[in-house]
């Protein structure tokens, strides 16, 4: 413990004390594992004064760890962490806050009915209860204005966006007096627009003197924001480079080992008319109106994308095409079948409807079943795995490995294990490898890449291809542009619960841009 | 206006076990420990309210806090269990309620307590300001534990919403991950709860026996812990309601005897009835006005455990 804790000190600017020469955090031959695994294996990172340094890799390369070792929550097994050139012991948070590192954390820890200010004071007390709130506010006050943030401070924390909970998180870290400030994935939950201003609000930190640790698995932020960007991939470091020095081909090499593009894969075949949505109303539970007279039609063999800012319906949308939100009027005509506005969920899947939705350990997973019994369920209610009276467990065992095999999905160590257990692409795999078995004619996707590095939504990507191809009709629901774009043949923008314009592909990125924050 | 004046007087000595019962209860909860076990602890009070007025032949003020400690004592084993076990708290709260049923039975009767009559305490007398009408008999000729009870009520308040300690109570009971990562013990914070949670559910058991009924009988307590239970889920976890519940509760508790008195022919059974039949048309009353806003715990009943890799 050599720096001393200052973090009531108004004036304690970003860095004040340190040789620029000297690197603010270097974290050396850093090595951690869990049980077998290797998280980390001979690490070196280092974080100068003023820059802000990207750490790039998929899911599960060791990014998250090799900050958490900085942050005090996880103990390196060996390697040593030097701060502003002196070795530092880091046994916990604290201790990681006494030295004024910081991390934001992909999931907040905030106590949603709270203020923002009862949230920072919680975690930076200073003396008596009335005296301190105002002495917090104040420094919020202060601290927001360095880097331009905008909360309501007085708002319970959960009925603020995910942005603005993500920048009270910030804040918090600042009003702590950190001034080595790591953030984890932050710009994974957030929009292109929320993304860009926080990424701007990132460069001010770091020019008031902050060094900023940036852990994503955007090839293209990395590039654009960073000063220097260090590639990991399987718990060792790749290589430490300068942006304007590399490509992105460059960078996706580093990332997977290999070259790995995805292009653009269009259809001119189309089908006929599979689906249609039309005028379609609906609230939600609170009674909030969420869709306001929306239609889109789908054909078979086309994907069909609905770009739009999360929040404009998109999740009441998906409810409504499975049956789980009646809508209070309009209607959905399925080829084949009619009208199908009345009908419930379990008879839409009969129909061939199937759906990827966005939480995928929340809606079509149940963590705590087997991989087995996840994939079986759809079979096991029309019937497949033998009567109600019995179970024919042998063939769910047979026919889950094989779809497991088909499907790619790693991690799975036996067809009894949890399906908690598996990382998200390969969650997202197992979701896919159940929806597809039934060979469905209708695919609901929402956000089907979300949380998934570059090679596991490649494989998805593939997945939804293929449906297409085979002449399903494939409504994909995102919030990532570069996801629709990608995809999609036919384009909608939906803002406030209605489709609002419509592209043909090759669609103009700044056309739909526009329209997804248009219309007020 | 006699009945009247005579049944509001003795609204706070029925409304006292709720009240305190409730406050306890929500001290415990606000910190995410749900506390099933209130009907164990009142009895453990109760009986060891009676007890040692018995032992030491009077000074009923020493036997509140010795029903206080007791309970405490009892819960101990709870914060145990729940807090450092992660035993399932539904399960160890039923737990408690039979193991004190058990226990104060047979203590009581091994000890001899059981169905012997004492002196406990006796309301104040305040001297020309008890003789005031109207207002005397019921504002001013109390016990000293009403006052106090008032008193904790303010305290209470207080300390949950305007101070430090408070804050983090309840960030523990809201999100204790967060509070956690904000550098609290969430393991001290939920025992120091639990601990005068039982404290609070002690005195008012004591309450019962030494200023109540001043015999202890096995079972003393009839369901008075349920009811708490009830009352907090009724005032959705806030302090004030809760002292309203418990003195609407009061109000009925009170009317039984008199309109008895006053010779109106109502079943026994049916009179015994009335507190539950209460509780069950609160709590549907409760959750189909679904538009009040609940402070309910975020966190209650689920055990903390540190994150940790798979």
């Amino acid at each position: 413990m050599t720096s001393t804790p200052d973090r009531n000190s108004l004036t304690a600017e970003c860095g004040s004390a340190t040789d620029p020469a000297v690197p603010a955090l270097a974290l050396r031959s850093i090595t951690k594992s869990f049980g077998d695994f290797i998280a980390l294996d001979d690490v070196d990172f280092d974080l100068r004064q003023g820059e802000v340094h990207s750490l790039l890799g998929e899911n599960g390369a060791g990014k998250s760890s090799l900050m958490n070792v900085a942050a005090g929550l996880y103990a390196a097994d060996r390697g040593t962490i030097e701060v502003a050139g002196r070795p530092a012991a880091i046994r916990g948070p604290s201790d990681a806050q006494a030295l004024h590192i910081g991390m934001v954390h992909q999931h907040y820890k905030l106590v949603m009915p709270f203020t923002a200010v009862e949230n920072i004071l919680l975690a930076n007390p200073s003396g008596g209860f009335e005296q301190s709130l105002q002495h917090t506010r104040q420094l919020i006050s202060e601290k927001a204005d360095l880097v331009g943030f905008d909360v309501d401070l007085d708002k319970p924390v959960g009925a603020l966006s995910i942005a603005e909970q993500q920048r009270v998180e910030i804040l918090k870290v600042l009003v702590a007096g950190a001034n080595i400030i790591i953030l984890d994935e932050p710009t994974a939950v957030l929009t292109d627009e929320e993304g860009q201003r926080l990424l701007e609000a990132i460069r001010k930190l770091a020019s008031s003197g902050c060094c900023v640790a940036l852990v994503t698995h955007k090839l293209h932020e990395s590039l654009t924001h960073s000063d220097r960007i260090t590639v990991m991939r399987n718990g060792k470091v790749v290589e430490t480079v300068l942006p304007d020095r590399v490509t992105a081909p460059d960078l996706t090499t580093m990332i997977v080992g290999e070259t790995l593009v995805e292009n653009r894969h269009q259809t001119t075949v189309s089908g006929k008319q599979r689906l249609a949505v039309r005028g379609i109303n609906a609230a939600r539970a609170d009674g909030l109106a969420t869709l306001n007279d929306l239609s889109f039609d789908v054909r078979s063999g086309e994907i069909y994308g609905i770009a739009g800012v999360g929040g404009n319906g998109q999740s009441e949308l998906v409810e409504v095409l499975m049956g789980l939100l009646s809508p209070s009027g309009g209607d959905i005509q399925l080829d084949g079948q009619g009208d199908i506005t009345g009908t419930r969920a379990d008879e839409r899947r009969r129909f061939g409807v199937a759906c990827i939705p966005a939480d995928r350990q929340g809606f079509a997973l149940a963590g705590d079943l087997s991989v087995s019994d996840n994939f079986s369920i759809g079979g096991v209610l029309s019937g497949k795995f033998g009567s109600w009276a019995r179970l024919d467990r042998k063939s769910m065992a047979r026919e889950t490995r094989s779809a497991v095999e088909k499907y790619d999905v790693q991690g799975v160590r036996s067809d009894a294990q949890r399906s908690a257990l598996l990382s998200g692409g390969n969650a997202q795999k197992l979701v896919i490898a159940r929806e597809f078995s039934g060979s469905p004619t209708v695919v609901i996707a929402h956000s089907p890449n979300r949380g998934l590095d570059v090679r596991a939504s490649a494989a998805v990507h593939g997945h939804l291809l293929s449906a297409r191809d085979q002449g399903a009709a494939v409504v994909l629901i995102s919030e990532d542009l570069d996801e629709i774009l990608l995809l999609a043949d036919r384009i909608g923008v939906m803002n406030s619960g209605t489709i609002v314009a419509e592209f043909g592909a090759p669609a103009d990125r700044h056309a739909i841009g526009k329209a997804m924050v248009g219309h007020g | 206006m006699e009945f009247l004046v005579n049944w509001l007087a003795n609204i706070p000595g029925f409304a006292l076990p709720f009240a305190l019962g409730a406050l306890g209860l929500i001290i415990c909860e606000k910190s995410g420990v749900l506390n099933l076990g209130a009907e164990g602890f009142l009895l453990i009070g109760a009986m060891a309210g009676a007890g040692a007025v018995l032992t030491f032949g009077g000074y009923p003020l020493l036997a509140l806090a010795m029903a206080a400690l007791a309970s405490a004592l009892l819960s101990l084993v709870f914060a145990v269990l729940v807090i450092l076990l992660r035993v399932n708290q539904v399960i160890s709260g039923l737990t408690i309620v039979f193991l004190a049923q058990g226990l104060t039975s047979l203590i009581a009767l091994k000890q001899g307590w059981t169905n012997k009559a004492f002196t406990g305490l006796s309301s104040l007398d305040l001297g020309p300001l008890s003789d005031i009408p109207f207002i005397g008999p019921i504002v001013f000729s109390q016990d000293l534990i009403v006052y106090l009870t008032v008193g904790l009520f303010f305290l209470a308040v207080h300390l949950m919403g305007r101070t430090n300690a408070g804050l983090r109570l309840r960030a523990v009971g809201e999100n204790p991950d967060a509070a956690d990562a904000a550098g609290i013990n969430v393991t001290a914070y939920r025992f120091v709860a639990v601990l005068i949670g039982a404290l609070l559910l002690g005195l008012a058991g004591g309450y019962l026996t030494v200023v109540v009924s001043k015999i202890w009988v096995d079972g003393l307590t009839g369901g008075r812990g349920w009811i708490a239970i009830a009352l907090v889920i009724f005032a959705r976890w806030r302090i004030w309601r809760a002292l309203g519940g418990a003195v609407l509760f009061g109000c009925i508790e009170a009317l039984i005897p008199r309109v008895a008195a006053i010779g109106v022919q109502v079943p026994q059974y049916f009179v015994l009835m009335t507190p539950y039949v209460v509780t069950f048309a609160v709590m549907v009353w409760t959750s189909l006005s679904s538009n009040t806003a609940s402070d309910e715990p975020g966190a209650l009943g689920r055990p903390f455990v540190r994150e940790e890799r798979h």
